[in-house]
C-alpha cells in the first residue's frame, strides 16, 4: 500500500493544534477515563511538562521546550478528541 | 570599588574547569520533579535487580548490612546548574552486581511513582554509580529522591533516579521517561548531550 511521508503531516496537524488543547477530551490508557486536558494534573519542573490523569495519575503528555525547539508526547492517550466548529 | 562584566576580556580564563559546557554553579539544590513525590516507607521499601535468570532482592535492612561508601562528587543538572563537590552516601552498584550475571548490557531503572530512566551497564560499574541512602550526613529527604535514590554523577542529572526501586537488564538500550520525550538517550554532560 502507498504511504505518504511525514512531510504530508504537516498540514494537517498545523491545523488541529490551532485548536485549544485545553478543551480536547482523551483517553487515558491507564484507566480508560476519557476526560478534557483541562481537567488533568499539570506538573511543571524546569526539565519539561507532564500531564497526568486526575482519575488515576498515569502520565497522558509531555511537554519539553529548549528555545526554538519543543517535543510534545502524548505516550499516554489513545486518542484525542477535537470538537471542529 | 570593582565591578565584573560578564563575557568581556579574558573572563574565558577564569571559568571552573569542573564546570561542563553550558553549565552555571548553583550553592542551593533546585529540585525537578514530574510528579508528586512518593512517600515511600523503608518497611516496606525493597530494592532489585531484574534479570533474564531471576530476581535478586533487598529489604532496608538488608541493603543497610551491605558496605557502604561516602561519595563526594559533581552534579550537572540538564537545566543549566552544576553543583560541586556534594556528599553522599551510598552501596556502589559493583557491590549490588556482584553476584548477578546477565547476557543483558544495559539497564532501566524504575522508580516508585513510575519514572524510569536507562543507562548502559557499563557505565553503572567500575565506581561510577551508587545507590545512595544520604546526602550531607543525612538520610535522603523524599523530595530529594529518599529512601534511595540512583547516583551515576558522570551523566546529567535525570539519569540519577529519584525514589528508585528496581534496576532491570534488558538486551537494547530502551529510552526511558523523559529520554522518550526529548531528553538524550544517553546524557553526557561533556559532550552536551541534552536533548535527542
Ligand atoms: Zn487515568
Amino acid at each position: 500500500m502507498d504511504h505518504l511521508d511525514g512531510n504530508a503531516l504537516a498540514g494537517p496537524l498545523a491545523d488541529y493544534f490551532t485548536f485549544d488543547v485545553t478543551a480536547a477530551t482523551a483517553r487515558c490508557n491507564g484507566c480508560g477515563e476519557v476526560a478534557e486536558f483541562a481537567r488533568a494534573l499539570v506538573f511543571t519542573s524546569p526539565a519539561g511538562t507532564v500531564v497526568r490523569c486526575a482519575t488515576c495519575e498515569h502520565v497522558l503528555a509531555t511537554l519539553v521546550e529548549a528555545g526554538e525547539r519543543a517535543w510534545l508526547g502524548f505516550s499516554g492517550v489513545s486518542a484525542i478528541e477535537v470538537r471542529r466548529a | 570599588m570593582s565591578f565584573v562584566t560578564r563575557g568581556f576580556g579574558g573572563r574565558s580564563r577564569d571559568r571552573d574547569e569542573r564546570l561542563p559546557p553550558g553549565q552555571t554553579l548553583v550553592h542551593d539544590f533546585p529540585v525537578l520533579s514530574a510528579g508528586p513525590t512518593p512517600e515511600v516507607d523503608t518497611a516496606e521499601w525493597s530494592f532489585t535487580i531484574v534479570t533474564e535468570a531471576g530476581t535478586h532482592r533487598w529489604s532496608w535492612d538488608e541493603f543497610q548490612a551491605l558496605p557502604a561508601e561516602d561519595i563526594a562528587t559533581d552534579i550537572h543538572c540538564v537545566t543549566h546548574w552544576s553543583k560541586l563537590g556534594t556528599s553522599w552516601r551510598g552501596v556502589s552498584l559493583d557491590t549490588l552486581f556482584e553476584d548477578v550475571e546477565s547476557q543483558f548490557d544495559y539497564v532501566m531503572a524504575h522508580s516508585f511513582g513510575g519514572y524510569t530512566t536507562n543507562v548502559p551497564l557499563d557505565e553503572l560499574l567500575d565506581g561510577q554509580a551508587w545507590i545512595a541512602t544520604e546526602f550531607d550526613g543525612e538520610p535522603l529527604d523524599p523530595e530529594h529522591g529518599g529512601p534511595a535514590r540512583l547516583l551515576v554523577p558522570h551523566l546529567y542529572f535525570w539519569k540519577s533516579a529519584k525514589w528508585v526501586r528496581s534496576l532491570v537488564m534488558m538486551p537494547r538500550d530502551d529510552p526511558g521517561f523523559w529520554e522518550q520525550n526529548g531528553y538524550h538517550i544517553h546524557g553526557d554532560p561533556w559532550q552536551e548531550e541534552r536533548y535527542w
